[in-house]
C-alpha cells in the first residue's frame, strides 16, 4: 500500500534526497551502452572537447535523478507514471566522484477532470553537485492515484 | 560533413530500429526506474498499464544510442570521401519530452530525427545551435515518443 498520495503534494513545498555518489565506471558503463562519445569515455580524449574532461551523459543524469526520485519518494507512492517532461536543462557536467542530492520543488498539484482517482502534481527537480552547484534542472508532471478512491482501483481501474 | 551551415530544416532522417527485450527492460529499471511494471510481468498486469514496459528513460537512452551509431556511419562516409567533419558539442538540454504511449516488451520502435530550428551561439563563436525534432514509432505505426533536443555544432566559417 502506497504512503504518498496526491493529496500529500503541496504547491511550494521542497524535499531533498540523496547524496549519491557518482563513480567514473558507472558513467563510462552508462556511455558505452546508450551514449559513446568521447567525453562520456575516455579521461584524455574528453579534455580535447568542449566538457573539458570526463563527464556523464546527459541521459546518464537523467536516468541517476530518477532513481533518486524513485527511492526518495516515488516507490512508496500511487504513482501511475509520466506523460514527458517539460524541460532539461544540462547546466553543468556530472564528473566522476561527484556527490550529488536532488532537490524537489512541488510547483503545482491538479486533480483530473476526467480521472477522479487521479491527480497531477508538476514538480522542479535540481541536481546539485558537492559544491552546491545545480548541475542539471528537469521539470516534469507526474500522474498520482488520490486518495480518496480506494487505493487498489487507483492503479487497477485507470483505463 | 554536417557543419552547421549544412543542416536544412525539415530534412529528416531515418537513424534505425531496436526491440526492447524483456531482459533488457528490467535491466535498466533495476539500475534507474524500478517502479513495479517497469520489473515485473504480473506487477506490470495489475497496473494501469496491464503489461511490462519500459521505462520512458531506457526510450530516451535507446534514441541517443541510434543518434550516435547514425553519426558514426556518417563520419565514415565523410571520412572515405576524404570532407572534413564538424564537431558536435555537448546539449545544453530539451524541452518537449512527450512518452506518447507505453513501449511494451517486444515493441520494435523506428527512430528518427529532424532539425527543427537553428541559431548561432551567443556565447561561443565558431558554433550554432541546432534543436532537432527525434521520434519514435512502433510497429503499429503509432508515435510513441517525442523530444526537442538542442546540440552545438561547429560551424564552417569558423
Amino acid at each position: 500500500m502506497p504512503r504518498i498520495y496526491w493529496e500529500d503534494f503541496t504547491p511550494g513545498s521542497i524535499e531533498t534526497y540523496g547524496p549519491r555518489v557518482v563513480t567514473r565506471e558507472e558513467i563510462v558503463a552508462f556511455a558505452a551502452e546508450f551514449d559513446p562519445q568521447p567525453m562520456h569515455l575516455d579521461e584524455e580524449a574528453a579534455r580535447a572537447t568542449l566538457l573539458g574532461g570526463l563527464a556523464a551523459s546527459g541521459w546518464h543524469s537523467c536516468a541517476i535523478v530518477m532513481r533518486m526520485i524513485c527511492d526518495g519518494f516515488m516507490l512508496d507512492s500511487s504513482s501511475m507514471g509520466s506523460g514527458g517532461i517539460d524541460e532539461v536543462r544540462w547546466l553543468r557536467p556530472l564528473r566522476p566522484g561527484d556527490s550529488v542530492t536532488v532537490r524537489r520543488t512541488t510547483l503545482e498539484t491538479r486533480a483530473s477532470r476526467s480521472r477522479p482517482n487521479m491527480g497531477t502534481a508538476t514538480f522542479l527537480f535540481e541536481l546539485v553537485n558537492q559544491h552546491g552547484e545545480t548541475v542539471m534542472t528537469m521539470r516534469c508532471t507526474i500522474m498520482f492515484g488520490r486518495r480518496k478512491t480506494a487505493p487498489a482501483a487507483s492503479a487497477a481501474s485507470a483505463s | 560533413m554536417n557543419f552547421f551551415e549544412d543542416i536544412r530544416i525539415g530534412e529528416k532522417r531515418e537513424l534505425g530500429r531496436h526491440t526492447f527485450t524483456a531482459e533488457e527492460i528490467k535491466t535498466f529499471a533495476k539500475a534507474f526506474d524500478p517502479q513495479p511494471f517497469h520489473l515485473d510481468e504480473e506487477a506490470a498486469a495489475k497496473s494501469h498499464f496491464r503489461r511490462l514496459c519500459a521505462s520512458g528513460w531506457h526510450t530516451a537512452a535507446v534514441c541517443m544510442k541510434l543518434l550516435i551509431e547514425d553519426r558514426r556511419r556518417r563520419v565514415a562516409e565523410a571520412q572515405a570521401r576524404g570532407e572534413p567533419i564538424a564537431a558536435w558539442g555537448p546539449s545544453p538540454g530539451f524541452r518537449e519530452l512527450k512518452w506518447l504511449k507505453p513501449v511494451y516488451v517486444e515493441d520494435t520502435i523506428s527512430f528518427a530525427t529532424e532539425p527543427v530550428e537553428t541559431r548561432i551561439s551567443q556565447s561561443r563563436p565558431g558554433w550554432g545551435i541546432v534543436t532537432m525534432r527525434h521520434t519514435g514509432v512502433n510497429q503499429h505505426g503509432e508515435t510513441v515518443y517525442s523530444i526537442l533536443v538542442s546540440a552545438f555544432v561547429q560551424r564552417r566559417t569558423a
